[in-house]
């Protein structure tokens, strides 16, 4: 039975599970149910009943499928209409420079103008991609290896994604250790960044791949939050 | 608004398109949602992270446009959505593995429940950044998921299937 207290509210512990298998905790309190779940075996249980209903939501989630080219186009055709609207009135302002920048019509002018343009969008987007990328200290390490081991497909794999507080010098040990390869990601749309790792050089039954992905995400619990089998 | 379009685009589509129930009113409402972004970009503040900031505004303009459709509609439509073809939990159970169970249960829980249990497993939002998108305390966000989950496991039950909770 799922602890609660005398108001039938949430233990607090328990309320926490679900952050914990995200790796949405801050250090503190991701430290104090870490330490709860060594020693509450019960805890312990409805822990891994929440890491299975993370995976069937995402799951559930990556199902969903993708957007239409037209939300593309319908958007930057609004917004190619609105700036001819307002390309009179927009005279300062980082607004009016964000008009400038981002409207098709800059872009339509050359090709190397719009690559530069693109450029400058990247930067002035920085801050805000930044913002967003900031808690996941294993994107830029977790994504330089693709490069070189795309495009060797033999073997078998595993989608994964690894947790916020993962930091870049343990993610990489642990890989190394176990004789892991990210082959590809972040996975556009994938929440955090979704990496399709390279789990066995073989081929593995869906049995013994089943099993090495439940040992591999075992083994770094601390930093796999997510890992299934998949082609 | 490329990068960050290209980005985004399918995580905040898949929140709405969960909370709406319908592929192309989806695509209407996400399409509005980056026009809104685009529009307020300089009104960007940064004390949040991006992906919360598009999800409040793509959930604000779900929430309205379910407002302006007749209930019977939105049912009708809500109800499309999440029919797969799969066969109801009773049945499934018998030749189904638990994920699948999983999955059709959680398609089963209300429209709130869904919501928080999307932000927090998928979306990876802290108990914060949920207080923020929905607009609750973070007590509520707690307590609500909470009872997301013992729901779940209600419907978990039902199907067959006996989690020893609640």
């Amino acid at each position: 039975m799922m602890k609660t207290n005398e108001n039938n509210a949430p233990d607090n512990l328990e309320a926490l599970l679900p952050w914990h298998a995200a790796g949405t905790l801050n250090r503190r309190d991701a430290d104090v149910v870490e330490r709860a779940l060594a020693q509450d075996a019960e805890l312990a249980r409805h822990f891994a009943m929440v890491r299975e209903e993370m995976t069937e939501t995402i799951l559930l989630n990556e199902a969903l499928g993708a957007p239409s080219a037209r939300v593309m186009e319908n958007l930057f055709k609004a917004i190619d209409k609105e700036r001819k609207g307002a390309r009179n009135e927009a005279t300062s302002g980082l607004g009016a420079w964000l008009v400038e920048l981002f409207s098709p019509r800059v872009l339509a002018f050359s090709a190397s103008a719009a690559a530069i343009v693109i450029l400058l969008q990247a930067g002035v987007i920085t801050k805000l991609v930044m913002q967003d990328q900031g808690a996941i200290g294993s994107y830029e390490t977790a994504s330089a290896p693709t490069s070189t081991t795309r495009g060797i497909e033999v073997g078998s794999f595993a989608l994964v994604r690894f947790a916020a507080q993962a930091n870049v010098a343990d993610l990489t040990r642990f890989l190394d250790s176990r004789g892991v390869t990210i082959v590809d990601g972040p996975r556009p749309g994938g929440p955090g960044g979704m990496y399709r790792v390279r789990i066995a050089r073989t081929y593995l039954s869906p049995d013994e791949l089943d099993r090495a992905v439940k040992e591999f995400q075992a083994a770094g619990s601390n930093l796999v939050s997510f890992a299934a089998p998949t082609e | 608004m490329q990068v960050l379009f290209a980005r985004h685009q399918v995580r905040v589509y898949r929140f709405v398109l969960r909370l709406v129930g319908n592929q192309a009113s989806a695509e209407d409402l996400i399409s509005e949602v980056f026009l809104d972004v685009w529009r307020q970009a300089d009104r960007f503040e940064g004390r949040s992270a991006v992906s919360t900031w598009l999800l409040a505004i793509a959930r604000f303009k779900a929430l309205s446009s379910m407002r302006r459709k007749p209930d019977e509609e939105l049912d009708e439509e809500t109800a499309g959505a999440i029919a797969d073809t799969a066969d109801d939990p009773e049945v499934a159970v018998q030749k189904k593995d638990k994920g699948e169970i999983l999955r059709k249960c959680l398609q089963q829980l209300s429209s709130e429940h869904r919501e928080v249990i999307d932000l927090v497993y998928y979306h990876e939002k802290s108990v914060e950044e949920v207080a923020e998108i929905v607009g609750i305390p973070e007590a509520t966000v707690k307590t609500r998921m909470f009872y997301a989950r013992k729901r779940l496991s209600e419907l978990l039950k039902a199907a067959g299937i006996d989690r020893g909770w609640p």
